[in-house]
């Protein structure tokens, strides 16, 4: 920065400070992302004695590095720590650069409370960016409601929740669910399904809704619903079954160690995706999870996201070659993942709109706050903490990557109670 | 239940299930004879048993990657060389845990289940540092993929054939150890009355050592196998671990062949109920079940008469 204005002193708003931020204001237009510190002193923008300096500011990320969740929560670490990086190397939030002090759930639920407690309480972290099952939200929910924390929360989820101290970064189940059932329906004349999952929340909620959405609204059958514990790890009986119903849609919400054997059973049992007899549809296959099942294994499986790492776009080709650049070129970028990207991002937003740390006022200033430089592209607060966004559809290919081959034209509104679908 | 079938249908069911339920069984099988013979001769409670089946599949990894890099003509036969590599490395490193851990507490066999759990932790974050915290995809040889098809509605699996021979290899070469054996008799003799053992010249050290390192060498080639059948990650011991225990327990420890009785009825009940009820409805059933058959005779179903 050569326009660097004079500084002043902590006292109220002088002639020269007017003048200086004017400044700054110009100087923005050239580099907009950079906004100075001393434009927003920081007994001003910190009211609630929040861990702000006048050049730094803490964050938290909360997320499982060890214990069976690691495997799906490192990604969200990797593109959080991504976005905090390059917003710091575009000179931070209001002038003060992001500092991470970063806790480990340990894919236990207690764990996630007691530290999100310690980052609010302890750190006074201005927000946090973590938890990725619902378990785990469910568990830091009351801490971040009882000390107003502001936490970002970027999976995917079965919606029925909209906390005023969350922002649900992922799409709640009609956004990911509605559109693929739709588009299933018209592009391939399905009318029959077998619907599928592990035996909790999540994918239980996901198939009431597509059960109501195939029933009520697009005329098809269910032939079959089917839950496994999770962790199951033979499918032989399901497989059997479902070649008995001949459904024309298998929609399959498998998640965790289960998920790799179901995919490789299925494929064992000859049932050939590619040559789409049952089509498999599913919403709980990244491209994270198709590490571990083999892309020969999901080779002609469809699978329902807002985000595929092949999505063609600047943003989304910056944005990749930036994460290969940070953590490695082998490495693989999930739906999730890019949802964990924008958490960052949007606080950043809604801090600068805002003007303020304070998070009554970012919760404020969130609802609207747009984002044209995600790399699934625009995206938009709704009044309801979700995002608007758009639905996808991806093939999976051999080398482990998604095809796009659909996505919605308009940006999908979230609806995390949705009427009639309860 | 059964009336939404018809007669031909509800035969080839049960054709279907059945054979389902003989994968299952052998898979089983597979888990559990390691572990009946550490638990079952040894008295030892291995919760790290998963760890070392884990340890089997990453050798699995290993040795494909350096055939796909190296041997690429002879990649269709990898699979034989992993498992017996994943017999040597589980093997040796049940040889050592025995050593370093296991052997100051045979006379406190209920500590060893807590360290053995230590250890099972301890190995995850291990296999997490080295291989990282995501799973990873072991490409298998393609005349092991795809399957034979028996009749329109029937089609059987090759790595459930596969896993299925490998079953019945590896319990007839358990039983022809156990019970054909001089370890096998030492063995039988120290769990008898290890006191006795010693005193008529057996080496009741060396015969531990021995007996810990067959069992996990065991289970690591189940943990190969398994990469055909299910995911191979830092944490994927523990979807085995408690199928495990429920089959030797249940058998009766201390009785192979009581392990694999047990392992017949419980995969065929499973896999019968869960075409018929929901996944998460046969599991419990099948545990009803067992828990109901345990508490009436708590020493499993095959016990040895043991003058106590």
């Amino acid at each position: 920065m050569s326009k660097t204005p004079p500084s002043k002193g902590p006292q109220g708003p002088s002639r020269r400070a007017v003048l200086a931020g004017s400044a700054a204001l110009t100087a923005s237009l050239f580099t907009p992302k950079s906004l100075l510190a001393q434009d927003f002193p920081t007994a001003e923008v910190n009211t609630t004695g929040l861990a702000v300096t006048d050049d730094t500011v803490t964050v938290g990320i909360l997320h499982s590095i060890t214990g069976t969740m690691a495997i799906s929560e490192t990604g969200s670490v990797q593109a959080e720590k991504l976005a905090i990086s390059q917003i710091n190397a575009q000179g931070g939030i209001l002038g003060r650069k992001i500092e991470v002090i970063q806790e480990d759930g340990a894919s236990d639920w207690p764990t996630f409370a007691e530290k999100a407690r310690k980052l609010l309480v302890n750190d006074k972290v201005a927000s946090v960016m973590g938890c990725w099952t619902s378990a785990s939200r469910k568990a830091v929910l009351p801490v971040f409601e009882q000390h107003n924390g502001f936490l970002y929360y970027p999976t995917f989820y079965e919606g029925l929740e909209e906390s005023p101290n969350v922002i649900y970064t992922g799409q709640e189940a009609t956004q990911q669910i509605i559109a693929g059932l739709d588009w299933v329906k018209e592009t391939k004349g399905a009318n029959s399904f077998y619907l599928l999952g592990s035996d909790y929340i999540w994918p239980r909620t996901s198939n009431k809704i597509a059960r109501k959405h195939i029933e009520n609204f697009l005329g098809g059958k269910v032939v079959g619903e089917d839950y496994y514990p999770l962790g199951h790890t033979q499918f032989n009986s399901v497989i059997n079954k479902i070649r008995l119903k001949k459904p024309d849609v298998i929609y399959a919400i498998v998640v965790g160690g289960s998920n790799v054997a179901f995919y490789k059973q299925l494929k064992a049992a000859g049932i050939d995706m590619t040559a789409e007899d049952p089509i498999l549809l599913t919403i709980s296959v990244t491209e994270d999870e198709i590490l571990g099942i083999g892309g020969e294994n999901m080779e002609g499986a469809y699978a329902c996201m807002k985000y595929f790492q092949s999505l063609d776009n600047e943003n989304n080709l910056a944005f990749v070659s930036a994460f290969k650049e940070m953590w490695g070129d082998d490495i693989v970028i999930g739906d999730v993942t890019q949802a964990a990207y924008l958490g960052p991002w949007l606080w950043k937003a809604a801090v600068e709109k805002a003007g303020s740390f304070d998070v009554d006022k970012v919760r404020a200033a969130s609802p609207g706050i747009e984002l044209t430089t995600a790399p699934e592209g625009y995206v938009k607060v709704h009044e309801n903490h979700h995002l608007w966004s758009k639905t996808r559809v991806g093939l999976a290919k051999l080398d482990g990557q998604y095809d796009v081959v659909f996505e919605t034209e308009e940006l999908v509104e979230p609806d995390p109670f949705p009427e009639g679908y309860q | 239940m059964f009336s939404d079938y018809s007669m031909s249908e509800l035969g080839a069911i049960f054709a279907m299930q059945g054979f389902a339920g003989l994968i299952l069984f052998s898979v089983f099988v597979l888990m559990a004879l390691g572990l009946a013979i550490i638990f079952g001769q040894m008295g030892v409670i291995n919760m790290a048993h998963g760890e070392f089946m884990i340890l089997g599949a990453y050798m699995t990894y290993l040795v494909s990657n350096v055939f796909a890099a190296y041997l690429p003509g002879l990649f269709g036969m990898y699979f034989f060389v992993a498992m017996i590599l994943a017999f040597i490395a589980s093997g040796a490193l049940g040889l050592f845990v025995e050593w370093s851990l296991i052997r100051h507490l045979y006379k406190r066999p209920l500590d060893t289940l807590l360290a053995t759990w230590g250890l099972s932790l301890i190995l995850q974050q291990l296999y997490r540092s080295v291989f990282g915290a995501r799973e990873v995809g072991v490409s298998i040889p393609d005349w092991m993929m795809g399957s034979m098809p028996v009749t329109d509605m029937i089609e059987v699996p090759i790595n459930g054939i596969f896993v299925m021979v490998l079953a019945v290899g590896i319990s007839l070469a358990v039983y022809v150890m156990m019970f054909r054996s001089n370890w096998g008799k030492q063995v039988r003799a120290i769990n008898q009355n290890r006191v006795m053992a010693g005193a008529v010249g057996i080496n009741t050290e060396w015969t531990d050592r021995l007996t810990f390192g067959i069992g996990c060498g065991v289970a690591g080639v189940a943990g190969s196998a398994f990469t055909m059948i299910g995911s191979t990650g830092p944490t994927a011991g523990q979807l085995y671990i408690v199928d495990t225990f429920l089959v030797v327990v249940f058998g009766g420890a201390g009785s192979i062949l009581g392990t694999i009785a047990s392992a017949f009825s419980i995969s065929q009940a499973q896999s019968i109920m869960e075409f018929f009820l929901s996944g998460s409805m046969a599991k419990v059933l099948t545990l009803l079940v067992v828990v109901g058959i345990l508490m009436i005779r708590p020493q499993g179903l095959f016990a040895l008469k043991l003058r106590k």
